[in-house]
């Protein structure tokens, strides 16, 4: 099947769909690829570049878009004013759209694009379940904008991240409060931490404490229980005290901290009022404020989408388009996220896709299928299944009773040490002296290899296996003995036994050596 | 030689062969420990072959120069994977020995004649015993032989009722035992002696046809244990401190790795010898089947989860030893260190086939022993560990020991890779381990399957990695 990219025609739009690299591993799957020329140019892709992965490069839009099978872009279709026409009219039947769609804000696009008869796969429905993490974009996105939000703020900052103590003076690390510890929050928080600010991070969702922490940041806590984890691992709504106790916290980091950071999010809500103008008041002259909820209104009440704005003395950044600032990156990750969905499409690499309603994942992407709408799709099943273990925990329980050993350990040990004292009582009152003699010796070597042994380090069993096994054919003197007698028969049985136990010790020897020789520093 | 010097040189030998094993406690004394072996071994034959007690040299130097020569071929020839099965053939050449010598010393009138009352009685019941270890060892070595070399099936057999079948075996052994010892003259004990040779032989190849492929550690040790106790019973029938005593060192010392290997798999040694491994716990195994879906990776990424790590983990079991990998491995760790990552290796006391199988293997491919530990040495390191690459290994690194209470393995200790950031595990099917049961480490989320034969996939990484 043919894949076409068009130029992405979205106002600051910098990425593009696909990148020489994937378009090379495409290619490996079997698609024939068209590019538009001067599609990767925003994102330091050049037409060449295409060309050398085997790549197409056509100069028609229009026919970018009539010739390609499965059209893959970043934005969701609008209208081109250069063609004065809109991207779904260039769509025909039968085709294949990969993209950002967001169905739940665009039902308009959504009806025009199933009036098209074509199927679409929204890249922002994939399901948030494990094995879709490879072609999860909107994650992709959130790392490259949370890097970027700090990228930003240190921009606008008018000191240094790290602390250090130079000839001319001590200088404080940059404070950092990131407010929401999702994909997008943990990477601002790994981002700040690396420039080497002091990191503190809020999230209503108790479980992503671990995650904070293990970057090395502060966790705000409350002293108020609520969970407020929603379905598929993204936050909710939360109770009235919960939020005044939440704003009570965020109004004394305010005075405390230079630069804060919002990623706080609901789907399909309009994103929470957490920074409010008497918050942003009371922060030190020259802090940023970096808004990543802008687009959906705004974490902090200040902020204007899309605009970098000052007030009382205060930056607040609210660009929309954080992931599009770092376009090489994020076309980079999105063009891979977009290969792993084809390479499930393609399971035979014949380059030709099929939409399996019956994959979990294909299935939730697919939100047109031949022109019916099939979103929402019924609910993911829950990746992690954490209940049916209570069943397996029963049971043991009863069969550990079962098996209580008969004795105590104290008796045991202490019928041990009779069974033992009587067998020497019998050995010593019935054995002949010259017995007693060897015995002695017995007894004592035995202590004397267990002590040695014990101190044998477990890297060298293997040789101290094959050297005891040389050793014990130390039998070999019994056999030597034997060998003089007169009697032909027995002498020719001792003389087998020597030559057998020559093989031992001669290979034993030589064996462990070869091991020996091998354990070099 | 007068018997005195003999005496003294046994002394000298004596000393040398504890000096050999105390060596081992190092790689750096090793060496040297093994030219004390070799000393020792060397004296006690010169000092017996000068002694009164021998006067034919020609048919011992013929005989020893055509056993060397075969045990240098060997020793020589056989690959560093091979060691399980050479070592456990060369057991059973001791217990062959015993019995020889055995039956030789009671055949022998002149020996015979020097015993009378309560000294005969215990003469006869060493001969017996030196016989009957010799015996089972013998059997039970080549046994275990064959399962090692894959000659025979590495599966357990059972056999119904074998508990009582070895119960009724050793009864059997004792009441010839009183007849052997009560038999008047040569000729009527030999019948007794005969037969419990046959009851010996048996029960060796019984007892280790019983045992399943992952306990092979604990047998090859006992089979170990067991050649030294025969050595030692065959000292106590020639009245000779040398042989007792260092019957008696090999003997403790095959007791301790079999010990050791127990504890390594938390398996009562009983349990181990009576064989028959997951049979009772096979219906609980389906429980925990429906875990999920693995993510699978391809070689470039696995090359670049490499790359990109600071500290990695090896985790080697048989599989990488069945695939020849240790090379490729050690050139992945050679390039990888080179740029910097700190790789090393974590050792579960029972990977492989042999107690320290994984170590010799790795040795032989180079790889400086300071950078491969112990599993209690590393176990508390994995939170801080990149990536872990499990080779071939299975049940060592099976979560479930420690999570389910329920599971076979349960209270077995285990390399805790999945405390780790990522887990590559490189496996050649979903098929279960020895233990038979389903490894829950492969759902994990952060870990990463790699499919394929471990060979070829390393060698494929390696490309990558160096280029």
């Amino acid at each position: 099947m043919r894949i076409g990219i068009p130029k992405e025609i979205f106002s600051g739009e910098r990425r593009v769909a696909t990148t020489p690299e994937v378009a090379e591993q495409l290619h490996k799957l079997g698609f024939t690829i068209a590019v538009e020329a001067g599609a990767g140019e925003s994102a330091n892709f050049s037409d060449d570049a295409y060309r050398e992965a085997g790549a197409e490069i056509i100069q028609d839009t229009k026919s970018i878009w009539s010739a390609s099978d499965i059209i893959l872009k970043v934005r969701a279709p609008v209208t081109n004013s250069d063609l004065g026409v809109d991207e779904t009219q260039l769509l025909h039947e039968g085709q294949t759209l990969i993209s950002f769609i967001w169905p739940a804000q665009n039902k308009n696009l959504m009806d025009r694009l199933a009036a098209k008869k074509v199927n679409v796969l929204a890249m922002d429905s994939v399901p948030r379940i494990s094995r879709a993490q490879k072609l999860d974009a909107l994650s992709s996105m959130a790392n490259i904008a949370g890097y970027r939000a700090v990228i930003e703020a240190a921009q606008h900052f008018g000191r240094f991240f790290t602390g250090q103590i130079t000839a001319a003076g001590k200088i404080p690390p940059a404070k950092v409060m990131i407010i929401g510890a999702g994909v997008a929050g943990l990477s601002a928080i790994g981002t700040a931490k690396s420039l080497g600010a002091i990191v503190r991070a809020f999230d209503t969702r108790p479980e992503v404490k671990e995650q904070v922490e293990s970057m090395n940041a502060e966790f705000l806590e409350l002293d108020f229980k609520e969970e407020g984890s929603g379905v598929g691992g993204y936050a909710k709504v939360m109770s009235k005290e919960f939020i005044k106790a939440e704003m009570e916290l965020f109004a004394r980091q305010a005075m405390e901290v230079d630069i804060i950071i919002t990623t706080a999010l609901i789907p399909g809500k309009p994103a929470p009022e957490l920074i409010t103008e008497s918050m942003v008041k009371t922060m030190q002259y020259g802090s940023v404020i970096v808004d990543m909820a802008a687009e959906q209104g705004g974490n902090c009440a200040l902020t204007e989408a899309g605009k970098v704005v000052v007030k009382e003395g205060v930056t607040i950044i609210g660009y929309t388009d954080l992931p599009s600032r770092l376009p090489t990156q994020s076309s980079q990750l999105y063009a891979t996220n977009i290969r792993h969905l084809l390479a499930d499409m393609t399971p035979e690499k014949n380059g030709e896709i099929t939409i399996d309603m019956e994959d979990e994942v294909i299935r939730g992407t697919t939100v047109i299928k031949a022109g019916e709408i099939t979103w929402p799709p019924p609910a993911p099943k829950l990746s992690a299944a954490p209940p049916a273990k209570t069943v397996a925990e029963e049971k043991p329980r009863a069969i550990k009773e079962k098996k209580k050993p008969l004795l105590s350990p104290a008796a045991s040990a202490v019928l041990t040490v009779l069974i033992g004292g009587l067998c020497f009582y019998g050995i010593g009152i019935s054995a002949p002296s010259t017995f007693m003699q060897h015995f002695t010796v017995f007894v004592l070597a035995c202590f004397v290899g267990y002590m040695v042994i014990w101190n044998v380090t477990p890297a060298l069993h293997t040789p101290l296996m094959s050297v005891t096994n040389a050793i014990s054919s130390i039998i070999v003197i019994g056999a030597l003995i034997q060998v003089s007698t007169s009697n032909t028969l027995l002498a020719g049985i001792a003389a087998f036994g020597i030559l057998i136990t020559s093989i031992n010790i001669f290979g034993g020897f030589a064996v462990t050596q070869r091991m020996l020789q091998m354990f070099r520093r | 030689m007068p018997v005195g010097l003999v005496t003294v040189s046994y002394i000298g030998s004596i000393i040398l062969f504890i000096l050999a094993l105390g060596g081992l406690s190092n790689p750096e004394t090793s060496r040297r420990g093994n030219a004390y072996g070799i000393t020792g071994m060397t004296i006690a034959v010169l000092a017996t072959v000068f002694g009164p007690q021998v006067d034919v040299y020609v048919i011992i130097i013929i005989c020893m120069l055509i056993g060397g020569t075969i045990g240098f071929i060997l020793a020589l020839k056989v690959q560093m994977t091979q060691m399980p099965e050479l070592v456990a053939i060369l057991h059973s050449l001791v217990g062959m020995a015993a019995v020889l010598v055995g039956y030789v010393n009671f055949m022998d009138p002149h020996a015979a004649a020097q015993f009378s009352g309560a000294e005969k009685t215990i003469h006869d019941i060493e001969i017996y015993i030196g016989v009957l270890i010799g015996a089972v060892t013998f059997t039970g070595s080549v046994i275990a032989f064959g399962k090692l070399s894959g000659k025979i099936g590495g599966a357990p057999m059972l056999l119904p009722a074998r508990h009582w079948l070895n119960l009724g075996l050793l009864i059997a052994a004792i009441w010839y035992g009183i007849q052997f010892v009560n038999a008047s003259d040569i000729d009527s004990g030999m019948l007794p002696l005969m037969i419990m040779t046959g009851i010996a032989f048996a029960f060796g190849i019984h007892m280790v046809m019983a045992i399943g492929g992952a306990d092979m550690p604990v047998v090859i040790s006992m089979l170990n244990s067991y050649s030294g106790w025969a050595a030692a019973a065959t000292g106590f029938m020639l009245s000779n401190d040398l042989l007792i005593v260092v019957g008696a060192l090999v003997g403790s010392s095959g007791a301790i790795l079999s010990y050791i290997m127990c504890r390594a798999m938390n398996r009562n040694f009983i349990a181990v010898i009576a064989g028959g491994f997951g049979t009772e716990s096979a219906g609980t195994a389906g429980l925990t089947s429906d875990q999920g879906e693995v993510i699978a990776v391809d070689t470039e990424e696995v090359a670049n989860l490499l790359l990109d790590a600071k500290e990695i983990m090896i985790i080697p079991g048989y599989g990488m030893a069945v695939a020849q990998a240790q090379h490729t491995v050690y050139e992945i760790t050679k390039t990888l260190r080179d740029k910097g990552i700190n790789v090393r290796f974590g050792i579960h006391p029972v990977a492989g086939r042999m107690p320290g199988h994984m170590n010799v293997l790795l040795a032989e491919a180079h790889v400086p022993y300071d950078i491969v530990f112990e599993m209690d040495e590393v176990n508390e390191d994995f939170p801080d560990v990149d990536v872990s690459v499990i080779i071939g290994a299975n049940d060592i690194v099976n979560p479930s020991a420690q999570d389910d209470p329920n599971s076979p393995i349960a209270g077995m200790p285990v390399l805790e890779c999945w405390k780790g950031k990522t887990t590559i595990v490189l496996k050649r099917s979903m098929a279960t381990g020895y233990a038979g049961i389903q490894n829950p480490l492969f759902f994990k989320e952060n870990t990463r399957m790699y499919f394929g034969d471990a060979k070829e996939s390393l060698d494929a990484v390696l490309k990558i990695i160096s280029a």
